[in-house]
């Protein structure tokens, strides 16, 4: 392609950062329960997460930008799930994915903690037990349109 | 919440001078789920391990006792999650059982029931082997695998309206009968699978780098395994072939034909191939399912005391709508006793122990996870290797951890 003087485009420095941001949602290899196993299916070749940037799960807190919490999260665990929020760098989202991490679902008892945002804070919540895979894509959407507008705050991702 | 909550007492372990204390999970992605293993190291060497669990606990059992008898149903179906079906027949064999009605179960619900349990073992095993492979570096078996998962979640999904937790076999029978196009999608399975297996055992079996991480690795002779309190797959990849469906049979398990495959290494590689083989099993008994379910017939039992009538004469008969309302809103009640059933999951014998004091309620329920005495092992034979060996073991001996944690 030649580039002549006449081709150029603007855009706002802003605008193109959300867009590369949003483009490159990283999420944490954390998987707890059940929903952990379609939070896997999502990057199988049936519904390739990859489509939407986020098929480099890391391992590491410091590197990833989006806490997926797939699963009932354990007294035992909430600590752990705090600190990797802690752990994670600027600025990150979370999903809390499933009946489990958003209320407790349908454990509620002495042992699960009812609902993730009472330790973290969490952008979208997706509903079902264990949603699926579309549901979970359809999260990961909204957590992309949330970037790009620059906001951020409780959204349930259901129609 | 400080750091303290979350790290394991020092006395744990007991450190010398040379060896120093790694703590390896609960969230790291090799220890499938939220394993935490606190290992003393000499370098690279792993001198003890010590599993930690308990970061999945659920509190099921407990919870249990406050439902119905079927309502209980969809919370053991969240214990080994990877395979729904095996918790939900097991506990529907015990009540059955309690309730003095397992002769009256009728034939087609039996074979469905088999059914549903071989093909969710065929994608419990899928899963194990698609992480299995991205432990040891091979992700692409990690596609393969769950495509085929895929096709079987799309069967569940057809018959009990969910993918992954369908609450399909219930006391008494069945939630209802196949639906139509089902056999069809069976069959489509049925004719993909042995080329699907070609290529997953042609990425693997043979493979120089897999067979180099595999072989001699975690080894567990068959004494050590029993001590241990090891079944399934694991159990029979030292050389013992005990297998539930063989030396208990249920479900009419004593009329398919199918082989107990052994290994007698009783390393990593040969749980590899045992569970290999034991998906050739599972299709094969899958197919005399299929054989025998052009037969039409009922699905649940007829006895007013457990089934709820129809859906489609509720709105046309009062005594079934009574009916119904008595059967959803009190349950039924079971005979006091206590009972024992086992059936084989994909990681072992997996029994639940159920009390009833002749409420609507158990009275308390206990589960025997294969995983939970599976993973135990792992402290006998961890030690003296190194720290990526640790994974393989983990890997090969398949725990799941809403199991082993409850």
């Amino acid at each position: 392609m030649t580039v002549s003087p006449g081709h150029f485009m603007l855009a706002r420095l802003d605008d193109v950062a959300r867009w590369a941001q949003s483009s490159s949602v990283w999420p944490l290899t954390m998987g707890l329960a059940c929903c952990a196993i379609e939070m896997m299916s999502v990057t199988s070749s049936e519904y390739d997460i990859a489509r939407l940037g986020s098929e480099v799960f890391r391992s590491s807190p410091r590197q990833a930008d989006l806490m997926i919490v797939s699963g009932r999260v354990a007294q035992k665990m909430g600590p752990v799930v705090k600190r990797l929020y802690d752990q994670m760098a600027d600025p990150k989202w979370v999903i809390s994915m499933g009946a489990c991490a958003s209320s407790g679902g349908m454990f509620d008892n002495y042992a699960v903690i009812q609902g993730i945002d009472t330790i973290v804070p969490v952008d979208v919540y997706v509903p079902g037990c264990p949603p699926t895979p579309d549901g979970l894509l359809y999260a990961v959407n909204l957590i992309q349109q949330q970037i790009r507008e620059g906001g951020r705050g409780g959204v349930v991702a259901s129609a | 919440m400080t750091s303290s909550s979350v790290l394991p007492a020092p006395e744990i372990v007991s450190q010398t001078e040379n060896t120093m204390v790694l703590s390896m999970g609960p969230q790291h992605p090799s220890t499938h789920g939220v394993l935490q293993l606190v290992l003393e190291i000499e370098s690279e060497n792993v001198v003890k391990v010590d599993p930690e669990i308990g970061y999945l606990h659920t509190g099921i059992e407990k919870s249990c006792e406050g439902l119905f008898w079927t309502q209980a149903q969809t919370l053991v179906e969240r214990m080994d999650y990877l395979a729904p079906e095996s918790n939900a027949l097991c506990y529907a064999l015990a009540v059955e059982r309690l309730l003095g009605i397992t002769e009256r179960i009728p034939q087609r619900a039996q074979i469905v029931r088999v059914l549903q349990m071989e093909l969710t073992r065929i994608a419990s095993h899928c899963v194990w082997l698609g992480t299995h492979g991205i432990d040891l570096g091979a992700i692409s078996v990690f596609f393969y695998c769950f495509d085929l998962r895929e096709n079987i979640l799309d069967l569940q999904e057809a018959a009990g309206g969910a993918r992954m937790h369908p609450n399909y076999v219930r006391v008494g029978g069945l939630n209802g009968d196949l639906p139509d196009g089902y056999l069809a999608q069976l069959d489509a399975l049925i004719d993909k699978f042995p080329g699907r297996m070609r290529e997953l055992r042609g990425l693997l079996q043979a493979n120089p780098i897999f067979q180099d991480r595999t072989i001699d690795v975690g080894g567990l002779s068959a004494e050590e395994a029993v001590a241990w309190g090891v079944t399934g797959p694991s159990l029979r990849a030292s050389g013992i072939a005990y297998d539930v469906r063989k030396a208990f049979p249920y479900s009419g398990y004593e009329t398919y034909e199918f082989d107990v495959p052994t290994r007698t290494e009783g390393d990593a590689y040969a749980r590899f191939l045992v569970r290999l083989d034991e998906m050739d099993q599972a299709m094969s008994i899958i197919e005399q399912c299929r054989k025998r379910l052009d037969a039409p017939g009922p699905v649940m039992i007829d006895d007013p005391k457990v089934a709820p009538p129809p859906k489609e004469t509720i709105a046309l008969s009062m005594e079934a709508l009574i009916h119904h309302f008595k059967l959803m809103s009190e349950g039924f009640r079971v005979p006091p006793g206590d009972v024992y059933q086992a059936v084989e999951g994909p990681r072992g014998e997996l029994g639940y122990y159920i009390v009833s004091n002749g409420e609507n309620r158990p009275y308390r329920m206990r589960t025997r996870p294969a995983s939970l005495y599976n993973l135990q092992a792992l402290k006998g034979i961890g030690p003296g290797n190194l720290i990526a060996d640790l994974v393989v073991m983990i890997g090969s001996l398949d725990p799941v951890f809403g199991e082993v944690d409850r």
